[in-house]
């Protein structure tokens, strides 16, 4: 049996119906990308994946014994985090948490579990660092780290190389890539980054308003929803990186 | 200014000094450690919403005879959760909801107090009166206060947990709902106490000033948790010293002392951090 089965799924935001009818399967041992333009409803599906938004309509299931408490998720960095007094330790061991019932303290299997997730991400001289004073990539391989410490089954990651620049968006694939074949971790990514996507997914799920694809990556690159995605997106990107308004010149920027 | 030798006679310290000293210490160490989720989950006017309510049910409980902290911090402990229900809620803006509610208590509760003429009796919990506290009052301070202290141990994990991120927390399958509504009836309990002691103005800053100066210093979050705890009781001990001695009034004088630490610890961060310029943020007038 598949790890999650969606079938026939709809999802609202707020009064907006953002998808109808979305009908997917997460096999053990997958590499999804789910990608789509913006508001096409990425982030809803995010949410109902990870339990934290209901269905509006169809049904989620999980299957191959895989429990709510075994998924381990990554997060978009939301507000709070950027200036949170909190060492790398502290928020990594954190994951550890949803293992456990009533026990009100870590145990020291938890700590090792922490540790050991640390020196797989090479973050363990960071340890007792503080979160907000990391860079980005560094921040993200922390909440990776956590991620990992709450599963051993299923990553789910959503959006994770927004703002990083090229050389840790590189890294960070590597590392996934990494988890992906040696831990056996089945991963599950939303990204707007579709160039990205199909050179190191196995799946593609393209949502977006009348069309929609679920298929391998092969399938979506021939498909005609994938091309006209690919090209929109490959001309966008272009466009971006011709008009990088940061650039820091000396004697700029004061304004008082 | 007043002779302190005159004021603390034995019989004073042992009466009224001592007592206020136990409860005011208790109240300072919850306020403190429940001050640090308040700040970082960017709820602070969850407290000082509470702090209305409680305000307002001790002005009817007085005017109806009750026994004012009893009937109070049931009352705040329900307004607490309908409060977190309101700042969750996404159709209504919550912190407009939240004075909306809060200003609405307390104004039902001046309405009733100056109908039964009581105005005078009850302005004291306005600016509290910590010198004025019974022995019954003391009791029950401290010891809901050890049982905030304890909980808040128990689920420290917990409590960081949904404080750092509310998402992956029940993503992974925490109960944040509940881990939510615990810290919101902790508050609760505490903004009560600290209300006889501070009074209902000032008694959200107690529970914040602590918290911003700590995060000022410290860079993980159980150093913030212990440094918040130890300025809080320093600070209150020092602002009861210092009231006494220049005869002011207790709650005012902790405050500012809280006011001068956030200063120092200001001073301090930004002596530190020369090497990483930070953009000042105090406000300008």
């Amino acid at each position: 049996m598949a790890l999650l089965t969606c079938k026939d799924l709809t999802l609202r935001y707020e009064t907006l119906t953002v998808m109808e009818h979305l009908s997917f399967t997460v096999e053990k041992g997958d590499y999804l990308c789910i990608v789509g333009e913006n508001g096409s409803g990425k982030s809803t599906l995010m949410k109902c994946l990870l339990g934290l938004k209901s269905a509006d309509g169809g049904t989620l299931t999980l299957g191959d014994g895989l429990k709510r408490s075994e998924i381990g998720y990554l997060p978009q960095q939301s507000e709070i985090q950027r200036d949170f007094p909190a060492s790398v330790e502290e928020v990594v061991l954190s994951g550890c948490l949803n293992s456990r019932a009533l026990h009100p303290f870590y145990t020291k299997a938890e700590k090792q579990r922490a540790l050991e997730q640390m020196e797989c991400l090479k973050i363990t001289a960071l340890r007792k660092r503080c979160y907000r004073e990391l860079s980005g990539g560094q921040q993200q391989r922390v909440l990776l780290a956590r991620a990992l410490c709450a599963t051993k089954k299923l990553l789910l990651l959503d959006e994770p190389v927004t703002g990083l620049d090229p050389v840790v968006t590189t890294e960070l694939y590597g590392i996934l890539e990494h988890i992906h074949k040696e831990h056996g971790i089945t991963i599950i990514m939303v990204t707007h980054d579709v160039e990205c996507a199909v050179r190191h997914a196995k799946k593609i799920l393209h949502i977006g308003k009348g069309e929609s694809f679920f298929g391998t990556c092969e399938a979506y690159m021939q498909s005609e929803v994938g091309q006209k995605f690919l090209d929109a997106s490959g001309h966008f990107e272009g466009g971006k990186f011709c008009h990088t308004h940061h650039t820091p010149q000396k004697g700029d920027g004061e304004h008082e | 200014m007043n002779d302190l030798s005159a004021i603390l006679t034995p019989e004073y310290l042992a009466v009224v000094l001592l007592p206020a000293l136990i409860a005011g210490v208790a109240v300072s160490l919850c306020s403190s450690l429940l001050g640090v989720s308040m700040v970082l989950k960017r709820c602070s006017m969850i407290g000082d919403g509470l702090s209305h309510v409680g305000y307002g049910t001790l002005c009817i409980a007085v005017a109806m005879g009750w026994a004012p902290i009893q009937v109070t911090i049931p009352v705040v402990i329900v307004a607490a959760y309908i409060l977190l229900r309101l700042s969750e809620s996404r159709k209504s803006r919550g912190d407009t909801a939240i004075a909306m509610f809060s200003t609405s208590a307390l104004a039902l509760g001046i309405l009733v107090s100056s109908k039964a003429n009581l105005t005078t009796d009850v302005s004291h919990y306005m600016f509290g009166s910590i010198l004025a506290m019974t022995h019954g009052d003391v009791i029950l301070s401290v010891v809901l206060s050890v049982c905030v202290l304890l909980v808040y141990l128990l689920f420290y994990d917990k409590i960081f947990a949904v404080t750092f991120d509310e998402n992956f927390a029940q993503a992974t399958g925490l109960n944040v709902r509940f881990y939510n509504l615990l810290i919101a009836v902790l508050t609760a309990v505490t903004v009560v106490l600290g209300m006889m002691m501070m009074g209902a103005l000032l008694i959200s800053s107690l529970m914040i000033f602590p918290a911003v100066t700590a995060m000022r210093i410290c860079r993980s979050f159980k150093r913030v948790v212990v440094t918040s705890v130890i300025i809080s009781v320093t600070c209150f001990l020092v602002g009861l010293f210092l009231s006494l001695w220049l005869d002011t009034a207790v709650g005012a004088s902790v405050i500012l002392t809280n006011l001068a630490a956030f200063a120092l610890a200001s001073l301090i961060s930004m002596l530190t951090r020369r090497r990483k310029p930070q953009t000042a943020d105090v406000p300008k007038e």
